[in-house]
């Protein structure tokens, strides 16, 4: 029974418990041992990304030594994992913990289909999906084929929610452009980034999208921000949600001009 | 000087006209992914590419010394320049001591770089752009918005007013293929009545002395068939070693430009024509600096195809002139600030580090990650704002300290539920003005597992 460090991005903690609670759910179904380790907060992406990398540095190194003792870390997050995976090396120096706490940490989806091997998904999800393919995930750890390069066709969080009953997918125009989210990009260039959000939004609403969905809640939050502002908001759901038994409840459309905002 | 963002958003606001650019360029993303996955060898093409230009540029000296000696063998003119104004001056001097007057110019973002059209005109010589964008834009008194397409964000109708107004067409007119032929008149008395030709570079061949330039109009052929004088301006980072390394590029840089399997005209240039006199200014003008960076050195393996521009999400939606820079977009974005660190300072953080940019990149440039190094670079030179730095430092001392950390989330959440709307959405939150925040729940994850943990 593989023994594992629950990773949980500091904004799903605050704002997406039940993001949280369903990854520890499907990691439990699935046979393994799980701790959530409370002393872990952030680990140091905001920061580095703004290139202020002494303040992510402490983050960083508190998260090699929480996650110390755990054989798997595991997050509900691509970008997260990339963080640590792909980029603590720029700002860390070389050492066996680093390498070994890099080693071991996995995005969800890829958790489930490269260590763990999972064929089969229990559960129905009737509804059209739109898949949203979170950047970090797909171009820096690969969790599929990006549309830019060419060869053999992947999607590791495709192949285990087709396992699901009823499920189909809206076949999107652009099947992998970003949404905008960026971190904070979302607020340093806000016009670009919500208009890249509204397209993307589009895009899922002219292809039929029911579910919205993506490996991570980021792209999610930014983009349901928009949706709810929209005429017929769809709804939104992380894969660990979907993967976890849940059905959608469907996003509440918001009039911003009642609220007193223009 | 007014950053990306700021310039961005004035594009955004014409939502029309940002998506007919965003649409235009992507139409180009979307040619370049039918060609390129109709190779299967595309990756391996890529790949070796990149290995070839990174041999090249690591053994730079070895290779332009050998370029050189051989171009001269080929009784050409080889001069250097290290930076913009020693170029400018060696091609006017050059042009002066043969009393040129009239001078034609294919499509060279080299000299765009050191701006050589403005240096020529005070002067008193005429230059004239012959790429069709590119005469567009100079009508226009404008600078490229784009390194292959340069007036991608000029519409049709408005070509026609340009045209109307300097070539004299009609009024109103808007046909593409009626405005192309009257271009074509247009430049044709300027290929006759030039002096001189100049030039850009897209491969120097080191063994043979030789280069290439590739066109789609033909323009560059015309403008050194008819003068006798050819001035061919070349960064130094333009050299592949020898000619079985061409159709390595050849084949990536259409494909990935325009999705065309080749270029129209890929013109091979080797010593001057009989009666002629033919020269070759190599500029490095910075590229050096850049070569002595472990992080950035990769950038000079840029082969200029712009297919990072083309599907970058956010030069798509704000333009190529947003980014002040000679070369925009995600390429740009690197050589800017490697010029200018403070004048480009933004150019960086325009970008959501979405990574495409490197997946198409036909010589793979880690784009994405150098513009993220950059960032980095910007803050420890000190030219990042404290209004973005000391949040960070803020956060950074927070998250050190889980329990200060869940009491904050807790004090926020609590906060968002009970302030009024007009608070949350005031006009300083600038995430609130097109989305909403998420619903703020009453229990974070840790309170909930803390629960389920001791039932």
């Amino acid at each position: 029974m593989p023994r594992i460090g629950l990773f949980i991005p500091c904004y799903i903690d605050q704002f997406y418990p039940d993001v949280g609670l369903a990854t520890l759910e499907v990691l439990e179904r699935y046979g393994c041992e799980v701790e959530f380790p409370e002393a872990q907060t952030c680990c140091g992406q905001p920061m580095a990304n703004t290139g202020c990398v002494d303040a992510a540095v402490p983050l960083a190194e508190r998260m090699i030594e929480i996650f110390a003792p755990y054989e798997y870390v595991v997050a509900p997050s691509g970008s997260c994992v990339a963080m640590v995976r792909e980029h603590y090396s720029d700002m860390l120096p070389l050492s066996n913990a680093l390498q070994e706490f890099q080693a071991k940490t996995f995005e969800l989806c890829e958790f489930l289909t490269d260590v763990l091997k999972i064929e089969h998904v229990e559960g129905q999800f009737p509804y059209k999906v739109g898949l949203h393919q979170s950047c970090h995930g797909l171009r820096e750890l690969r969790l599929a084929r990006s549309s830019e390069t060419v060869g053999e066709e992947f999607n590791k969080a495709r192949q285990l929610l087709e396992q699901m009953k009823g499920i189909t997918f809206a076949d999107l125009n652009r099947k992998d452009e970003c949404c905008g989210f960026g971190g904070t990009f979302a607020v340093q260039e806000e016009a670009v980034s919500c208009m890249m959000g509204l397209d993307r939004l589009a895009d899922h609403y002219e292809s039929g999208t029911e579910v919205l969905t993506a490996g991570d809640m980021s792209c999610l939050m930014h983009l349901d921000g928009l949706n709810r502002r929209q005429p017929k908001p769809v709804a939104v759901m992380h894969i660990a949600q979907i993967l976890a038994g849940r059905q959608p409840e469907g996003s509440v459309r918001v009039n911003a001009t009642e609220g007193g905002i223009a | 000087m007014a950053g990306h963002a700021t310039l961005a958003k004035d594009f955004v606001a014409n939502d029309e006209r940002a998506h007919w650019h965003d649409k235009a360029l992507w139409f180009v993303r979307h040619k370049r992914d039918n060609i390129s996955h109709s190779l299967p060898e595309w990756e391996t093409l890529r790949e070796t590419a990149s290995q070839v230009k990174l041999h090249t540029i690591t053994h730079l000296a070895k290779y332009l010394e050998e370029f050189e000696a051989n171009a001269k063998k080929l009784g050409v003119h080889v001069h250097w320049a290290s930076n913009a104004a020693e170029h400018n001056e060696i091609v006017l001097r050059i042009l002066q001591q043969h009393n040129v007057k009239r001078v034609v110019k294919s499509k060279s973002m080299l000299t765009e770089e050191c701006h050589l059209n403005p240096h020529l005109e005070a002067a008193g010589m005429e230059v004239v752009d012959t790429d069709l964008g590119e005469r567009i834009v100079q009508l226009q008194k404008e600078a490229p918005s784009h390194i292959v397409l340069p007036a991608i964000h000029i519409k049709k109708e408005e070509v026609g007013e340009v045209f109307h107004q300097f070539l004299d067409t009609e009024k109103g007119a808007s046909d593409p293929g009626y405005l192309t032929e009257a271009a074509r008149q247009h430049l044709r008395e300027n290929f006759l009545a030039a002096d001189a030709g100049i030039t850009g570079v897209n491969f120097g061949i080191a063994a043979t002395g030789g280069f290439v330039v590739c066109t789609n109009e033909g323009n560059a052929d015309l403008g050194t068939a008819l003068p006798n004088l050819h001035i061919a301006c070349m960064g130094i980072e333009k050299l592949i070693p020898a000619p079985e390394h061409l159709s390595l590029f050849t084949r990536l840089l259409a494909r990935s430009a325009t999705g065309q399997p080749i270029t129209t005209y890929t013109s091979h240039f080797h010593g001057p024509k009989p009666g002629g006199e033919m020269h070759i200014v190599l500029v490095d003008n910075g590229r050096s600096n850049i070569l002595g960076s472990d992080e950035f050195r990769s950038s000079l393996s840029c082969i200029r195809c712009g297919a990072c521009m083309n599907t970058c999400p956010v030069y798509r939606r704000s333009g190529g002139h947003s980014y002040q820079s000679t070369v925009p977009g995600p390429i740009g974005s690197i050589l800017g600030p490697a010029s200018d660190p403070a004048k480009h300072s933004s150019l960086p953080f325009a970008c959501s580090l979405c990574g495409s940019c490197t997946d198409v990149c036909p010589v793979k440039i880690d784009l994405h990650h150098q513009l993220l190094t950059w960032r980095r670079e910007i803050y420890v030179r000190g030219l990042l704002p404290l209004s973005k730095t000391f949040p960070m430092k803020v956060m950074s001392k927070v998250f050190q300290h889980p329990g200060l950390y869940a009491f904050g989330g807790g004090i926020a959440r609590k906060a968002l539920r009970v302030m009024p709307r007009w608070m949350i959405y005031n006009p300083l939150n600038s995430w609130g003005r097109k989305r909403e925040l998420p619903e703020a729940p009453k229990e974070s994850f840790r309170d909930l597992y803390k629960k389920r943990k001791r039932p």
